[in-house]
């Protein structure tokens, strides 16, 4: 099902990414954050069953497009589509009958942190169905199993490692059986053996379950291991769009630059700053703080 | 008048009002914030394990402090008054004086700016870190609102909570009262005791004490979760939450004491 009706324009071709039937389609976004604009006429689509990878430099608004995406924002213009209902209209019930389809991994993972795991994971089950407490157990210890941390149901969230804390997250994230789950940041500050059990977890979750995954992250390397199609954001819009593979040769140079971790380029090095020489030689003060 | 002293004036005209809308507006949404948690009490009790956990969490885990305070407060309560009333050889109402101070005034004021400052702040900063470590929006992204499941547990368990810890901080300063009183003092234990069946009315001044501790426990659990729910998602914000917290607490304890107080007399 393609829900970008007649008078939605598609998006620019992205070699790489094809599909008609998108889950999620963005047209015209643009976001403001006071005088900073983070978007402005972005147009993006996730296609259904996919695995995306939406990519960017530091700044370029990827978490902010997965809260504006589940509506924990609003932007000022422009139109998210979500299964072709408008997310930007969805009064809160909506919202949360919407939210009850969706998975979001946090950066932190987000566990509730005076419950145990087991709790944790059952969480959404309480809130948001009568089952019997058997049925309950048997799931939760299910989606445990399959993030590998069934032994650790007893635990408390501040007992676990970082890797652990976000696979129970994902756990939590997959208990309510959603349609689509949102990764955000889920490879930040962890070590190679998490990263690699996460990156597998993310895919493998992904194929057996039939969801739709968005994963926004920083690691090129990693993240081109899964996805099928990568959205690099720049400078308020999508950059580029396409397999891993194609955006390693893609022609702008803002493209290459973050592929290929440069570190000077269309995204400077430098934060813009007066002359050097002159600053240093005081011609320039800087304005401080007490701390000075 | 010289060009840069009405430029000061100027700067100080708009201080006061930006400073009067940011008031306002923090009033504004406070009662916004009250109205919800009215609106989802229900939800709370419910499952009233939420609440239980939250009286034993504000309540039970302040019972040292509010027991200790209570008992010294009621100690110096007796000394002082026996100090001055057997001038005129009336130290016999000491016990009368004491449980009067302590059920109508000290025990309301006292108990509601300790529970300020342990069980408020405990609420606050929780609340604050909550948000800071994406538990609220965690929540919020799967379809649970925190007002129900954080807040108003949070709210229902201080207001439960502080009738009876300041009914314990007044028992605890009549037993401080009595001690220095009767036992140190020498005061006769029949007439303690019988000057304060006789004086303190069960109406008048036990329930107003009791009306006053309600007013406070609402005042002090709204502010608590209102600025932890409210507190910027950052180390210095949650911090910033919880001594408003406290702040805003005392004041509006101070200032709504005397507000009950005028109210509970003016019909005498």
């Amino acid at each position: 099902m393609d829900v970008a009706g007649p008078d939605m324009p598609r998006a620019p071709a992205a070699p790489g990414c094809p599909g008609d039937d998108n889950i999620i389609v963005i047209r015209g976004l643009a976001y403001s954050r006071g005088q900073t604009a983070i978007f402005d006429g972005l147009d993006l689509d996730i296609r259904r069953g996919s695995v995306t990878a939406i990519m960017g430099p530091s700044g370029t608004g990827k978490t902010t497009l997965l809260r504006l995406v589940t509506g924990q924002e609003l932007p000022q213009r422009g139109s998210i589509l979500f299964d072709g209902a408008e997310v930007t209209r969805l009064r809160r019930r909506q919202l949360f009958q919407m939210r009850k389809r969706v998975g979001m991994l946090f950066q932190n993972g987000a566990l509730l942190t005076d419950i145990d795991v087991y709790e944790n994971v059952a969480f959404p089950l309480r809130e948001h169905t009568r089952l019997p407490e058997r049925l309950i157990r048997h799931i939760v210890l299910t989606k445990l199993h399959a993030v590998g941390l069934r032994g650790a149901w007893q635990m408390m969230p501040s007992e676990l490692s970082g890797g652990m804390a976000r696979r129970v997250a994902l756990a939590r994230a997959i208990v309510m059986d959603p349609e689509i789950i949102y990764y955000d940041e889920p490879f930040v500050g962890l070590d190679p053996i998490s990263k690699g059990v996460i990156l597998r977890l993310i895919r493998r979750l992904n194929d057996a379950l039939g969801l739709t995954s968005v994963v926004v992250t920083h690691d090129v390397d990693e993240v081109s291991t899964i996805a099928d199609c990568t959205h690099l954001l720049a400078e308020g819009k999508v950059a580029a769009s396409g397999t891993p593979a194609q955006l390693r040769n893609h022609p702008s140079e803002t493209v290459t630059q973050f592929m290929t971790g440069m570190a000077d380029g269309p995204v400077p090095f430098h934060y813009p700053a007066p002359d050097y020489v002159e600053q240093l030689l005081g011609g320039v003060r800087p304005t401080g703080g007490l701390m000075r | 008048m010289s060009r840069e002293n009405s430029r000061g004036l100027r700067r100080i005209a708009l201080e006061i009002v930006h400073s009067l809308r940011s008031f306002f507006g923090t009033f504004g949404a406070g009662q916004i914030f009250f109205l919800r948690i009215l609106v989802n009490i229900p939800y709370a009790l419910a499952r009233p394990r939420l609440i239980i956990k939250q009286v034993y969490v504000t309540g039970v885990q302040s019972l040292v402090v509010i027991m200790l305070a209570g008992f010294f407060v009621g100690m110096v309560l007796a000394l002082q008054s026996f100090l001055t009333l057997s001038r005129f050889g009336a130290e016999d109402s000491i016990g009368m004086v004491a449980a009067l101070g302590l059920v109508r005034e000290l025990g309301p004021v006292v108990t509601a700016l300790l529970f300020a400052g342990r069980a408020g702040t405990a609420l606050s900063s929780e609340i604050g870190l909550m948000r800071a470590t994406d538990q609220l929006s965690g929540m919020e992204m799967m379809a649970v609102d925190p007002i129900k499941r954080v807040i108003v547990p949070r709210f229902l368990g201080g207001v439960i909570a502080m009738p009876i810890l300041a009914a314990i901080f007044s028992a605890m300063g009549i037993f401080g009262a009595w001690l220095e009183g009767v036992v140190i003092l020498g005061v006769d234990e029949g007439a303690f005791w019988s000057q304060m069946q006789a004086q303190v009315d069960l109406r008048d001044d036990v329930m107003s004490g009791v009306i006053k501790s309600v007013f406070f426990g609402i005042a002090a659990s709204l502010l608590a979760v209102f600025e932890g729910y409210n507190s910027a998602p950052t180390a210095e914000g949650v911090g910033r939450a919880t001594t408003r917290a406290v702040v805003h607490t005392s004041l509006t304890v101070l200032i709504l004491n005397f507000m009950l107080t005028a109210w509970l007399l003016g019909g005498k």
